[in-house]
């Protein structure tokens, strides 16, 4: 069974409620990039840009290497495939259980149409 | 937060640390619809799809707002585990209201059922935990309704392989 490590989530979840941070993960899904690139980018100063990144690496989301004088971020996929992983077994289960319960509704749908019948 | 997923029919969406909430429309009347949450021999048919794997074994419910219900799960009486509660509001047939009260990190749900052109119902469920980590690892239903015994098999399992 997949586990889940709470303290783990509670950074993630904090670390995506932010616009920027969430900017910055899609950015860097398209392609690594150094921070002054990012802080450009979303017309930040490198000091505010390096605090989202630090909460982004904090939570996993996202690593960084430092490359001579340029810091390079790029996805830290692992972590966020366990967000990702996260909601999408709760969406399984719910698809699961609504497509039965459409079958049911269709099930009921033809038995009252049956008893209208008869009762006319 | 904002975590949502969508495959254009059931949507669910984390809307904030203790809140997740799934949306779907049923092609059925609200009043069907309504019945098919309220009454144990029809929510019996589709709570626990067979494709989970862990089927239902017994279901009770007094739909009355005050009243109670008591669904169990398992593959055999040794493994059941039961989850119970109270219905909190019971407003036939727009919206449903209860709680989990099998353990202290239970949720309260609040189903609404709103009618839709064409015969159908716009169906929105909301599960409210006591707190982030209580939702953070939530039960979804399935196989995660039984995490001890899985532990155990876990363990079992660990112990043979162990053996070989």
């Amino acid at each position: 069974m997949v586990q889940y490590s709470a303290t783990r989530l509670d950074a993630s979840f904090a670390a995506l409620s932010d616009a920027t941070r969430r900017g910055v993960l899609e950015q860097l899904g398209r392609g690594d990039a150094s921070i002054t690139e990012l802080a450009d980018r979303f017309h930040m100063t490198l000091t505010g840009m390096k605090k989202h990144v630090g909460v982004l690496e904090q939570a996993g989301l996202v690593t960084t290497e430092k490359v001579g004088r340029v810091r390079t971020c790029r996805l830290g996929l692992r972590g966020f495939e366990e967000e990702v992983a996260w909601i999408e077994e709760r969406h399984r289960i719910w698809s699961l259980r609504f497509d039965a319960l459409d079958q049911v509704i269709e099930a009921m749908k033809r038995r009252e149409k049956a008893d209208g019948r008869t009762r006319e | 937060m904002g975590e949502r997923v969508s495959d254009g029919r059931t949507t669910v969406e984390r809307k904030s640390d203790c809140e997740l909430v799934v949306t779907r429309v049923f092609d059925g009347p609200v009043r069907l619809v309504f019945d098919a949450w309220t009454k144990a021999e029809l929510f019996q048919l589709w709570w626990a799809p067979k494709s989970s794997g862990v089927p239902m074994l017994a279901c009770e419910m007094d739909a009355r707002t005050g009243g109670g219900y008591s669904v169990t799960f398992g593959k055999d009486a040794g493994s059941a585990m039961t989850f119970y509660g109270k219905y909190l509001e019971v407003t036939p047939p727009s919206r449903l209201i209860w709680t989990n009260e099998e353990s202290e990190q239970g949720a309260v749900t609040t189903v609404t059922f709103e009618e839709e052109e064409g015969d159908r119902t716009r169906l929105v469920l909301q599960e409210l935990y006591p707190s982030k980590e209580a939702l953070d690892e939530s039960f979804v239903g399935m196989e995660d309704t039984m995490p001890e015994q899985f532990r155990q098999l876990d363990e079992l399992l660990a112990t043979q392989a162990a053996n070989v």
